[in-house]
């Protein structure tokens, strides 16, 4: 056969078969634990295909709806998140935030760029494990500041210059695990802002210190309100696991917004395992949340924000549907930064990766200069032009995730509602309760009325 | 000042009869007024939470009975003495100023605080000291399980008991204990006690006013460093 002859055969050609259970990734991987003995720690979100919002279509209108005009017609995006109890609640132009990435995990710069970006389109950005910096506050005309179990940073000056509060009680790449910052990524300026000694293997804590459960959370959250004579919303963030009970737990211990991270969602260093196989995805996360928040009647009251795998408009316009009021994004702002580009390649592939598949953020050698602590890589990035991306692709987001509700005839994205959408999988249609493209109601209906007509039938 | 000024300086909340919100809002205010009061005196706490947290100025707050959870929370610069007992957190994330708990404590007493002096007269529950960053923690009586739990910088002196996995996980926070040690938690080991120790135990117990434990009877435990880097080896 020419293609044997010509140059290297395939492996199919030569007749070897590879190993469905024992493919070659997990060959490699059995073999480095044996040869480091430690667990492989990286970046990025899970990997694994998962049940996503790729697994549902948008019904555009039709005779029964009709559309607005793209560009022309009105379709309002703005969002306000924490009317519960707050007095100073966040007015954003766009319904997609930035999540929360810590400095330390990512550079100086790149914290300042994601502040830009988010500035830019009127949108908010988040701190993260390791406190405020100024750069980031300077930069971001609307901040979250996050209470972490670590406390690292942790001040209530900083507390008091934020638009919000978020209380992390998990996150979807990791529910139930505590950040990890590795020695490497450990500098002057990060050990002191975390107190800790420069250099070591930091490991965040699981769980907070100072209160276990949800009659606890009540009373911290109250504290936090009192500190901040009731002006900022407080944000309650969770990892999706058993979300239907701690979005429930969550509201009545006063959350103002839900932050609901699937397992889809990012992280700067994490054991694989955990990234690859604790939690659920985003996409039954989300009903389960707008499914506790509605039993409560306070689906709306309670804002809910979504993250986790969240890359297109498409994304947005199918979470808002499923009845979230705003997303979040993290991998999806860092790639827009420059994480991964293919001008890079040559540098990734000499530090044994490749772009498109870098997820070493845990390592400190990022030659885009963005998940570093490296002075030398870190001023590479340029915060004024890895702002103005991160600015064009919400934009972009935001334009797409118009696009569709337009075509949905909706005047507000928040207008859009699992009405108008499909299920092109089984498993997305029973996790979303919306139905199965070319049937007429949920599955579990459906089957139930043609069990019926059958059984009806025979009798 | 005379005692006749100072009492006339003093302002008097009875929370029998104004909102726990109504005093808070008082405490900050005062940060910003030059007129307000100094000294400023909280009857009737009852175990109430969130009891005179957040402050950021050099008042002196004396509530008179028992606290609920996050007493002085985060304080700056104050003075807060609890002529009772106190519940989880007090003192959670102080940053500067003094905390003074006449009874005993609850869980997680002086959790992640950056600075400042915490003062237990009494017992202190578990987890006291909790991921300490920087304050001093004096407990005149004995501490519960898991003290100084990851605890990174600063001074806890225990005059009595300490319970199990007595600093667990812990970096760099230097930890004293007069009396019996139940046991030690992961990486925590004892270490010797230097003429530098003494006189840093004498130090906090006279800024405590704790004088009747001599800074001679005291152990030091600290950091064994070996989970500072992953290595399998140390893995627990």
């Amino acid at each position: 056969m020419p293609a044997v002859d010509e140059g290297f055969p395939t492996h199919a050609q030569r007749g070897l078969r590879e190993s469905y259970l024992y493919d070659r990734l997990t060959i490699a991987e059995i073999q480095r634990a044996a040869r480091e003995g430690i667990y492989d720690i990286r970046g990025f979100g899970a990997k694994r295909r998962l049940p996503h919002f790729d697994d549902l279509l948008v019904l555009g209108a039709s005779i029964s709806r009709y559309p607005l005009e793209g560009y022309r017609e009105r379709c309002d995006t703005n969002v306000t998140l924490g009317t519960r109890n707050a007095s100073k609640p966040l007015e954003l132009k766009i319904p997609i935030t930035i999540a929360g990435m810590s400095f330390g995990a990512l550079s100086a710069p790149a914290k300042e760029a994601l502040g830009r970006g988010a500035t830019e389109v009127g949108t908010s950005t988040t701190t993260g494990d390791g406190g405020m910096t100024p750069e980031e506050r300077q930069h971001s005309k609307t901040l979250v500041y996050q209470l972490l179990p670590s406390r690292y940073g942790m001040n209530p000056d900083d507390l008091r210059r934020a638009d919000a509060i978020e209380v992390v009680v998990g996150q979807g790449a990791k529910p139930g695990g505590g950040g990890m910052l590795l020695g490497h990524k450990i500098s002057d300026r990060v050990a002191e802002m975390r107190d800790l000694p420069k250099g070591i293997d930091q490991r965040s804590a699981s769980r907070h210190p100072d209160w276990t459960g949800p009659d606890d959370l009540e009373i911290k959250l109250h504290e936090l309100r009192e500190i901040t004579d009731w002006e900022k919303p407080i944000f309650v963030k969770v990892g999706a696991t058993r979300t239907y009970y701690d979005v429930q737990l969550a509201v009545k211990a006063g959350a103002d917004v839900i932050v609901l991270d699937g397992m889809q969602g990012g992280t700067a260093a994490t054991q694989d395992v955990f990234i690859e196989h604790v939690g659920i995805p985003t996409l039954p996360a989300v009903k389960l949340a707008v499914d506790a928040l509605q039993e409560l009647d306070m689906h709306r009251k309670v804002q809910l924000v979504v993250s986790g795998g969240i890359r297109t408009g498409a994304d947005v316009a199918k979470a808002l549907a499923l009845g979230a009021d705003a997303v979040s994004i993290g991998v999806a702002a860092l790639i827009a930064l420059g994480d991964n580009a293919p001008e890079l390649e040559d540098e990734y592939a000499a530090i044994g990766s490749a772009a498109g598949f870098y997820d070493d953020w845990q390592a400190g050698r990022d030659p885009a200069g963005i998940s570093t602590q490296d002075d030398e890589l870190a001023t590479r990035f340029d915060p004024v032009l890895g702002g103005r991306r991160l600015a064009n692709y919400l934009r972009v987001l935001t334009l797409e995730t118009q696009t569709l509700a337009r075509a949905c005839g909706k005047s507000h994205v928040h207008n859009m509602e699992p009405e108008d959408l499909v299920a092109l999988t089984i498993e997305a249609s029973l996790m979303t309760g919306v139905p199965l493209a070319g049937m007429q109601q949920g599955l579990l209906d459906e089957i139930a009325d043609r069990v019926a007509q059958r059984l009806l039938g025979s009798g | 000042m005379t005692a006749v000024a100072e009492s006339a300086a003093v302002e008097t909340i009875d929370l029998a009869v104004t909102p726990l919100r109504d005093l808070n809002q008082r405490l900050h205010d005062a940060a910003r007024e030059a007129s307000a009061s100094r000294r400023w005196r909280v009857l009737h706490p009852n175990g109430a939470h969130a009891l005179a947290c957040g402050l950021d100025a050099e008042l002196d707050v004396e509530l008179e009975g028992h606290v609920g959870y996050y007493c002085a929370g985060m304080n700056k610069h104050a003075t807060v003495r609890v002529r009772g007992n106190a519940g989880t957190g007090v003192a959670e994330n102080m940053m500067s100023g003094l905390v003074v708990v006449d009874g005993s404590a609850s869980q997680s007493a002086g959790a992640t605080a950056h600075g400042g002096l915490l003062v237990i007269r009494g017992d202190a529950s578990a987890r006291c000291g909790i991921s300490l960053k920087g304050a001093d923690v004096v407990v005149r009586g004995s501490v519960g399980h898991m003290a100084a739990f990851m605890a990174q910088t600063g001074r806890i002196v225990v005059c009595g008991d300490a319970g199990e996995a007595l600093g667990d996980s812990l970096y760099e926070t230097r930890i004293y204990v007069a009396g019996e040690v139940a046991g030690l938690g992961a990486d925590c080991i004892e270490k010797d006690i230097r003429d530098e120790h003494r006189a840093e135990v004498r130090e906090l117990l006279e800024r405590a006013g704790v004088d009747d434990v001599d800074p001679a009877s005291f152990r030091r435990f600290g950091s064994a460093r070996r989970l500072y880097n992953f290595k399998i080896d140390n893995a627990y």
